[in-house]
Formats: C-alpha cells, structure tokens, sequence
C-alpha cells in the first residue's frame, strides 16, 4: 500500500536554525491499516503527512503508494490517490463556492477537468443521500456557500469530499483539534463510520493519546523526526495512556515533562 | 432642447461604458474570481487598439481584426501567466512588467504613438451602411457583444474548470488536494481575461477612430470602478447579476463622468474641469466604492441599535 523508505526532510538547510523535521523515516502500510500518530510538538508528525501528500519533495527517501513511485509527483498529482483532511478546517473547502460545488470538485478529484458541466442532477442527488448519511442537517442546504457552516460542519463536509471518491489513503492531520470537544468526538465518530464502510487505509494525527489507542488498528509515536514505536493488533488494543507516557518519557529523557499534561488530557 | 442634448450625452457615455464594460468582464475575471491584482490590463487593451487600428487599416474584415486583437491581449495575459506560476515573479510584478513591455510592443505594431482611422471601414461603419441611424450603432454593437460574452463566461464558470477556477481564487490548497493544478488555471484565468481586454481596447480603437499608445493609461482602475459600482448597486446573488453588475457599473461610471464634464462646461466654476481631471475624479470615485459597502454596514448596524 504506502511505503516510505529511508525519507529525509529538512527545512531552513544551511541557516542556524535549521530543523532537521524527517530523519530517516520508514513506513509500511498494509491496505486497510487504520494508523494513528502521535508525538509531542515538531515530532514530524505533519511534516510526515505532507511529505506523503507531496506538499513539499523530500531530499532523500522513496514514497510509493499502490506500487507507484510518487516522490517526484507534484501535490495535484498524488492527490488522485489521496484524500485529505487539514486541521484547519477553512484549507479542506473553497468558503465562497457551494456545498454542492465542492462536493462536485472532490467528485473529480484526480481527474482530468474539462468543459463540460461541473454538476450533473444524478450528481445532486447523489450529494444529498451522502449529506443526509452525515446527519447534520445539510441535505437540504446544497446551494449553502460553504462559508456559512460551523467549523465542525465543514471539517465533516471536507471528509465527505475527501472520501466520496475512494482514496488509495486517507491523511487526517489533527483534523479534530480547532474543534470544541463535543463536535470534536462527532467528527472522529463520522471518520470511524467512514473508514469502516469503505475499508479505507489512513494515517490520523493526534494530540490526544486516548483517541489515538481508542481508534485504528495501529498506532505510531514519532519523536526528533523518526518511528520510534509502532505497535499493532492485540498490543495496541491492551494500551493505556500511562503506557504511552512511560514511552514518551523514555525517548525524550524527561524533556517532554510539558507535554505531558496536554497529551494525556 | 437642452434636455435631449443631455440625453444624447448619457447616452454616448453609456455606448463607451459598455465598450469598456468588456473590459471590465476581463478584470472581474481575474481580480475577483481569481483573486489576481493583474496590473497587465494597462498594456493589453492598448495592445488590443493597435492590433484592431493596424489590421482595419491594412483593410481586414473589422470583426476578424477584433479577434486578432482578443488574441494579442490572450498572449499577453500567457506571458504574465508565465512569469508568475513558471518563474516565480509575485503577481503585481509579473503584471507591472508585462505591462511596462508592451508598451514597446505597442509602439512597434502601429509605428508611432497615434494611429488614425479616418474613413476606414470598422464594424460600426459596417452597421452604419446597413441603415442604422449613427448615433445608435455604438449602442448596438456594444449590446450585442456583451450579452454574447456574458452569456460564455457564465457558461464557463459552471463547467469543471469554471469551477476550478473559482475554486483557485478562493481556497488554492483545496483545488490542489483535489488533484487540480492551480497553475494552469492563473495562467487560463489571465489569458481569457487579456483576451476580453485587448476586444474591449479593440472595439474602442474602431469606435473612436484612432488608437493611441496612451489609451491604455489607468485601465485597472477604471475597471475597479466598474466592479465596485456593480457590486454598490447590484448584489452578489449569481454570477450572472454579478457580471451584468459590472456592466452597469462601467455605464454608470462613465454617465457620472459624462455628467460632471456636462456640469462643469456650463458652469462658472472656479477651476474649470477639463477631460484631463478625469483620472483623480476616477480615483475618488474608486475611493468612494471601496468605502461604501463598511460605510452602509456601519450605518445600518447603528441604525439598529437606534432602533430598539
């Protein structure tokens, strides 16, 4: 499915600040993986995921997704094989433009645009079943700008995008975390059922180490650019969050002393 | 008699407001859809007028050196694409210096700085012979290209890559997540734009009979007085209003223009304002647009609360 090997990726090369953000990063999806990331502050976390989504190219390393080499594809490319959901929820949606125009645009995501109609009827009624299956109430609002919903409408209406045409992989970027804690939990509930139905592979990064155990199949800590623990299956499942913690203290020599409040919350 | 003189002024301003409203579709296209401050317009309408004045002068069909032109001002708006989205240049610069280029284009395509069109045919002699009376042709013509245009630029914001193109003003992180390349849609986006530009620059050399390397002098801002009298007065409801607001919006303008002139050639102002006062007129007309709309939130907001 996706594999990273021996990836590099380093911002403000050659200055005193430079920051080493990838340091030899492997990864191995299998198809289906549900995989969750967590890691304090500049772990490389999201640098993974946009390393993988192509926003920036990496100086060293291989990324393949379904067998295909996309290292050297640019953003637009490789998202005919991804589907993405940012943390900030205004990025994952064009404000100005219809619910149903976005959801068409997503409909096309990957393929080649042309001159014809950008929404079809069949489409519009194929938007309104998926808006009803969400259950916020925006069936009945596709030519709503998307401007005008909340933020946990639209982080949800962006995962619809992000899914309505099955991804290869699914990035969520701590696509909970601009949320308050109750559209928080619905949200993560609506990726869950998504995921679910459609067997879908996905990376999730989060700040929070009890969502991060309660869903997937597998779980990864980052720390100072790499993998430093990556468990799966029936030993994920036993986790708890002092376990985590214990992991955490261990890689950072205590360093992390501050996060720790934030992560275990 | 002094009423229907009046009359036959407005109506002359609202011939040349809807010539330059074609413009005006161009700027929309690129400053509000795709969020594009593309100072490249000052060129190619000039572009557009000299193309238009030296084809009708070497005895082109009219219509076909109008097209020639729009596909000057296309190139135009390609080379600005160009410098932005392949060489990086910011977008005012890439603008500022296509624009500051085609001024030597300009001079090099008609030979000197004013090209006359005396007793040449155009498309509104064309018109004229056909029986129309003068005084409407430019009216006529005029109407019949811009609901043409408003009709295709409309038809072209519902299509795939209508869509992404609007989609590429608004949220370009988005376009690309969903596989677009915003690129190709800035450089579409100024090409058609130019493309309407340099038609409006052409049609304007045929009308007046002369294009001149200075005609293109403060074309953005005329066209940004267009935009945002439209939207004052028009709303935002579809992109239809919205286009047809622009339209309106440069008739207006040019029929506020119209009426100053009118007031002030009779009047016994102290300073008397001549044609050449027009461009700070024009600013402040822009300045009063840009205000407007907070000054109306304003107003109501405190209107409100008057109110209870």
């Amino acid at each position: 499915m996706l594999e990273i090997k021996n990836v590099y990726k380093s911002f403000n090369i050659g200055t005193p600040v430079q920051k080493d953000a990838l340091m030899d990063v492997n990864l191995k999806l299998n198809e289906g993986d549900f995989v969750t990331i967590i890691g304090g502050n500049g772990a490389g976390k999201s640098t993974m995921l946009n390393a993988i989504a192509g926003v920036f190219e990496v100086e060293k390393g291989k990324i393949t997704i379904d067998g295909v080499d996309v290292t050297k594809f640019p953003e637009y490319k490789r998202a005919k094989y991804i589907g993405r959901v940012f943390q900030d929820p205004l990025r994952g949606t064009a404000g100005d433009m219809w619910i149903e125009e976005n959801l068409a645009m997503a409909l096309r995501r990957g393929k080649t645009r042309s001159f014809v109609w950008g929404i079809s009827n069949k489409e519009r009624e194929q938007f309104v079943e998926l808006l009803k299956h969400l259950d916020l109430g925006l069936e009945d609002r596709l030519d709503s700008k998307v401007g005008l919903l909340s933020g946990g409408q639209r982080q949800a209406l962006t995962l619809l995008m992000a899914t309505i045409k099955k991804p290869q992989l699914l990035l969520l970027d701590e696509h909970t975390a601009a949320l308050d804690p109750k559209t928080a939990k619905k949200v993560l509930e609506i990726t869950q059922r998504v995921v679910e139905e459609h067997n879908l592979t996905t990376l999730m990064v989060t700040h929070n180490m009890k969502d991060a155990i309660k869903y997937g199949n597998r779980l990864i800590m980052m720390h100072n650019g790499t993998i430093i623990y990556d468990v799966s299956g029936e030993e994920k499942k036993n986790l708890h969050v002092s376990d985590l913690l214990a992991k955490f203290e261990q890689a950072s020599g205590g360093e992390f002393a501050n996060d720790r409040m934030m992560l275990a919350n | 008699m002094e009423i229907v003189s009046w009359l036959w002024n407005m109506q002359s301003g609202a011939t040349l407001g809807i010539i330059w409203g074609i413009m005006g579709l161009g700027l929309y296209l690129t400053y509000r859809v795709l969020n594009y401050a593309d100072l490249t317009v000052d060129g190619s309408l000039t572009l557009g007028g000299a193309i238009s004045a030296v084809y009708v002068a070497a005895g082109v069909q009219p219509i076909v050196a109008i097209l020639l032109a729009t596909f000057g001002g296309m190139m135009a708006g390609l080379v600005t694409g160009f410098l932005h989205t392949k060489l990086r240049i910011p977008d005012l610069l890439a603008g500022i210096l296509t624009q500051f280029a085609l001024y030597t284009v300009n001079l090099r395509i008609m030979g000197k700085a004013n090209f006359g069109l005396l007793n040449q045919v155009t498309i509104f002699s064309q018109l004229k012979e056909l029986g129309i009376p003068s005084k409407w042709v430019g009216l006529i013509v005029g109407l019949v290209f811009v609901v043409v245009l408003i009709i295709l630029v409309y038809c072209f914001f519902g299509t795939e890559i209508g869509c992404a193109l609007r989609a590429t003003g608004n949220n370009p992180d988005m376009v690309k997540a969903m596989g677009g390349n915003t690129k190709v849609y800035i450089m579409l986006g100024l090409i058609v734009g130019n493309g309407l530009v340099a038609m409006s620059g052409a049609m304007l050399a045929q009308y007046q009979g002369y294009a001149d390397i200075n005609m293109g002098v403060g074309t953005i801002v005329i066209g940004l007085a267009s935009i945002m009298i439209g939207e004052v007065l028009f709303s935002k409801r579809t992109y239809f209003h919205r286009l047809a607001g622009v339209i309106i919006g440069s008739v207006v303008y040019r029929i506020i223009i119209a009426i100053v002139l009118r007031i002030s050639m009779n009047s016994n102002f102290i300073i008397k304002i001549t044609a050449d006062d027009m461009k700070l007129i024009t600013a402040v007309i822009v300045i009063i647009a840009l205000i407007a709309p907070n000054m109306k939130d304003r107003f109501l907001s405190k209107f409100a609360k008057e109110g209870k």
